[in-house]
């Protein structure tokens, strides 16, 4: 008989779990690879970008995506879990929108995939709605005082999707050449579009 | 119920995590089976809703919530559900975790599973209310200053403050009752302004924030 000396790892109480249910027949080892899979390789932040990508490119598309941004993220086929009503809204020199879950960490799937680590933190959590200019610059976004700060803390079904703005260095550029320069930190609003 | 849960406003964290552009969406495989098992629990297997889910979480202890990060305490939310709906006996997943290290852990009986008598009226969480919203874009409102025994999303740092409307969104379910399977209750749900003077004092950074609240946690101001 071995000695009981530490708790469970998380790793070990995962194994657990699947086993139970899985000897129970509540749970197919295969459905639980099909989730994982998915949001390895299909939902993430990529799909957000080729929204962004195409607002920036099809102005009428811009129009409908802040007006209804649920409605205009499923035109590109995005929807799903955490999904139900999205809504956007749009970085310019005089209005900073940024992101954020105070009671959890509620984040737009469809569009984002699962949030990273940063926002799932406390420290992110806690300060962004108390200190979120102080925040922005230690993450690397230094605002100029001119510009507004709004932080949406998605306290309801309600997500947010930020609409960064594009950088004018790149007014050149198709949708396709667009889609890799929007990363998943502009889209929550901490950070902009680099030129 | 205020809980470990509502972090808006609190000190003491420190510096926030850089973010890492190619950070995966499993840092490790036990995270995306957590991840799984958990929706797998939620949806189709405790007979519980998301707003319970939400609820789990709000009662872990401070160790079981932190300690191991979002999926950890996904991980113990999920366990807690199931416990809650006797699908597994208190103590099974740590007994079977032990076994699977090597220790000589007795594991509990199966209990008989009691899932709560519960149907959701239709996906998801927004519904239609047949009465018109109670308030309006540019209404003055004041997030009630309650902290009800149960579940709540009305977190401390808006409560008591007069915010403004700025947008009526889509009527939801009430995570309130929701939560304890009490009912779906929908209401109206305001996106509200508050200033951050209004929030933290005169000597707070310059700042907006909005945040979702429900008809019932907001009075005219």
């Amino acid at each position: 008989m071995t000695q009981q000396t530490t708790r469970p790892t998380p790793a070990q109480r995962t194994e657990a779990l699947e086993q139970l249910l899985t000897e129970r027949e509540l749970v197919d080892p295969k459905v639980v690879d099909g989730f994982v899979a998915r949001y390895e390789t299909e939902v993430g932040p990529l799909n957000g970008a080729k929204v962004v990508a195409r607002a920036w490119t099809d102005p009428a598309y811009r129009e409908r995506l802040l007006a209804d941004g649920t409605a205009a993220i499923a035109e590109l086929g995005f929807s799903g879990p955490q999904g139900e009503h999205i809504v956007v809204v749009e970085n310019t020199p005089a209005v900073h929108n940024v992101v954020v879950c105070t009671l959890c960490s509620c984040y737009p799937w469809p569009v984002l995939g699962l949030p990273p680590s940063w926002y799932k933190d406390p420290a992110y959590r806690a300060r962004v709605v108390r200190e979120p200019r102080t925040v922005l610059r230690e993450m690397g976004l230094d605002l100029p005082e001119s510009t507004d700060i709004v932080v949406h803390d998605s306290s309801s079904e309600v997500r947010w999707l930020v609409l960064p703005e594009r950088p004018a260095s790149t007014a050149g550029l198709s949708e396709a050449e667009l889609v890799p320069l929007v990363t998943r930190d502009a889209l929550v609003g901490v950070a902009k579009v680099a030129p | 119920m205020d809980g470990t849960v509502d972090l808006g406003g609190t000190a003491g964290w420190g510096p926030v995590p850089a973010p890492d552009p190619t950070e995966p969406a499993f840092g490790q495989p036990w995270e995306g089976r957590a991840f799984a098992l958990t929706l797998l629990t939620i949806g189709r297997i405790s007979g519980r809703n998301i707003d319970a889910f939400r609820h789990a979480l709000a009662r872990l202890d401070r160790a079981a919530y932190f300690d191991d990060g979002y999926y950890g305490r996904w991980l113990a939310a999920a366990e807690l559900m199931l416990a809650d709906s006797a699908i597994l006996a208190p103590g099974a997943v740590d007994a079977r975790a032990r076994a699977l290290a090597g220790e000589d852990a007795l594991e509990p009986a199966v209990p008989e599973p009691c899932k709560p008598d519960y149907a959701a009226t239709g996906p998801g969480s927004l519904r239609t209310v047949d009465q018109a919203p109670a308030f309006a874009p540019g209404d003055a409102v004041r997030a009630k200053d309650l902290d009800p025994p149960g579940h709540t999303r009305l977190p401390r740092y808006v409560r008591g403050h007069v915010g403004v409307v700025e947008l009526v969104q889509p009527a939801q379910v009430l995570p309130d009752t929701n939560a304890h399977f009490q009912g779906e209750n929908p209401e109206h749900v305001y996106s509200v302004r508050f200033t951050s003077q209004e929030l933290w004092g005169a000597d707070a950074e310059e700042f907006a924030v909005t945040i979702e609240l429900y008809e019932s946690y907001l009075e005219p101001a």
